[in-house]
């Protein structure tokens, strides 16, 4: 398959990710888009890993241990953002990121 | 590198000595040890390095010029521990836990000042961002502080997948992470390469909090605990910049591409420069416009990434001295205070003289007043700009935006010395007061003789 259906895909993914973040309310929400955006990033640079593989470069292979650290990465910011989340909704009873802006004033 | 393996050891062991150690002043002295011990693991270093880096693994390069930064980052560090880490107990119960986060965080900013590869790029701004997500969230049953955490880790990771799309979008048109090896250049530029390197600046300016990325800066900063803002909004601030100085002066300098993100680089200064500054004139209370003054300062920052040259370089690391000590030193006495609007400032020269009188030193070194440190900082940075050749007008943007930051840092000074009050000041300790006489001598060294830190260059 060309390495063009990755791409759109990928982009795709991303943007729907992005259109999340920026439109939901709720924190659990948002934060499962932006996993969504960094899944998206990891397709394609194993894709762009392949593509380059065909290309005939021998350290094409080091997208892939990238992709490793994205998601190394991603899961310690899971444990500091669900703490995070836990955190609040503990103290509002809500996980709604409008309502910490009500409860301030 | 020295600096890189002692922070992080640091870190661990502060962990520990958390378990071990009950009193929490030995607490503050382990860690002013830590962190000495890093300043000199870090300066050991220099000799070898003195007439040209040497790279670990394709990883990870050292220079002369991230060896002077690593030291201007752990010697502001130290000042901030001499002078704010007894406020760290009234925070919550976890001392060494919070000086263990910072010495990760400063792990992670030894490592965007030298890495060479763009893996390294990510890991470093990641490493300097997530401990700051727990530090603004310090204070567990404060409403603000929770907001802080919470806005501060959901804009940081959105920014953070920006960033790594950037990175793989580069990837796709380079074939290459090695930042000196990535040869986009050329011209006509691949047009995922102009994707990736514009992503790549979004992300950048969400960290350095650059407008229009910088919505979160105010909330984050007037929420989270008043100590973990000084730090936050000062060396980490200067981390973020070393991170986009080296990103983009070598990898995206010479040929047809530099003239794509210049551009928008250009317009995002002057946004930065022009919001931060008119936001700030607009504030009741001294933490929150301490806040948009360091929006507006990152806005004299980014002067240094677009002008490209040797002077740009040299900008960055006085301006990262000036800024941080000057910030350091404000943040420190507005601690002592009870009342942190402006009127909370009226009558201080009288009844604390000493502490007046620094917060006016470290005011006129942030508004760029001869004879203090912030003068010669702004000096190079804008000079840089002109030799660029293109950028006069920013130029005098720039200037003008200086002259309207003289406003609100005068109002501080005003209130201090020309009206009458009794502020409430908490009672400040003899070890303190030598370290604000250590703020002051800083801050007039480096504004009489900037070649103290320069020379090493």
């Amino acid at each position: 398959m060309p390495v063009q259906y990755y791409i759109f895909l990928s982009i795709a993914l991303f943007c729907i990710g992005v259109m999340g973040v920026l439109m939901r309310r709720n924190a659990i929400i948002i934060f499962m888009c932006i996993e969504l955006m960094l899944n998206a990033v990891n397709l394609l640079m194993v894709a762009f890993s392949k593509m380059w593989a065909d290309a005939g470069r021998v350290d094409a292979s080091s997208a892939q241990l990238f992709v490793f650290f994205i998601m190394v990465v991603a899961a310690a910011e899971v444990a500091i953002g669900l703490a995070i989340i836990t955190m609040v909704y503990r103290n509002t009873r809500s996980v709604d990121i409008n309502i910490l802006n009500r409860l301030k004033n | 590198m020295n600096a890189l393996i002692s922070t992080a050891l640091s870190g661990v062991v502060m962990m520990f000595v958390g378990l071990f150690v009950r009193n929490k002043q030995n607490i503050k002295f382990f860690a002013i040890a830590a962190i000495i011990v890093a300043f000199i693991a870090n300066l050991a270093l220099y000799p070898t390095v003195e007439h040209g880096g040497y790279i670990v693994y394709g990883m990870i390069e050292v220079t002369k010029f991230s060896v002077v930064f690593n030291a201007v980052v752990l010697g502001a560090t130290l000042l901030y521990f001499l002078l704010s880490g007894s406020e760290f107990e009234k925070v919550g119960e976890h001392v060494a836990d919070y000086f263990a986060l910072i010495f990760f965080i400063l792990a992670g900013i030894t490592l965007a000042s030298s890495f060479s590869n763009l893996l390294m790029l990510f890991l470093a701004i990641e490493i300097l961002s997530i401990p700051q997500y727990i530090l603004a969230g310090a204070d567990k049953k404060n409403l603000k502080s929770n907001e802080a955490s919470l806005k501060y880790f959901l804009m940081g990771s959105f920014s953070t997948g920006i960033l790594l799309m950037g990175i793989t979008l580069i990837y796709g048109a380079a074939g290459s992470f090695n930042i000196t090896e990535l040869g986009l250049g050329s011209d006509p530029v691949h047009p995922l390469a102009l994707c990736g390197i514009i992503l790549l600046v979004f992300a950048l300016a969400f960290k350095v909090s650059a407008v229009p990325f910088h919505f979160w800066t105010p909330d984050v900063y007037d929420g989270s605990p008043t100590v973990f803002t000084s730090f936050m909004s000062t060396v980490v601030k200067a981390g973020g910049f070393v991170a986009f100085l080296r990103m983009f002066h070598v990898s995206f300098a010479g040929g047809a591409i530099s003239q794509h993100w210049t551009l928008i680089l250009a317009i995002i200064t002057a946004a930065t420069l022009i919001l931060g500054n008119f936001s700030a004139v607009f504030q009741q209370s001294v933490k929150r416009m301490l806040a948009y003054s360091s929006i507006a300062q990152a806005g004299f920052m980014l002067f240094a990434v677009i002008s490209l040259n040797n002077m740009g370089a040299q900008g960055i690391i006085l301006y990262a001295a000036a800024y941080s000590i000057a910030t350091i030193g404000v943040f420190a006495v507005l601690m002592k205070l009870k009342d942190y609007t402006f009127e909370g400032f009226n009558g201080l020269a009288r009844k604390e003289p000493l502490l007046a009188f620094t917060v006016a030193v470290c005011l006129f070194s942030l508004a760029g007043i001869p004879v203090t440190a912030g003068f010669f900082a702004k000096y190079f940075v804008l000079s840089a700009a002109i030799q660029h050749g293109n950028l006069l007008w920013l130029v005098i943007l720039a200037v003008l935006c200086a002259a309207v930051s003289v406003y609100y840092y005068f109002r501080v000074i005003m209130a201090m010395y020309f009206k009458q009050g009794e502020p409430e000041v908490l009672p400040v300790s003899g070890g303190f007061k030598a370290a604000l006489i250590l703020t002051v001598v800083l801050i007039l060294a480096l504004g009489i003789f900037p070649n103290l830190l320069l020379c090493w260059l």
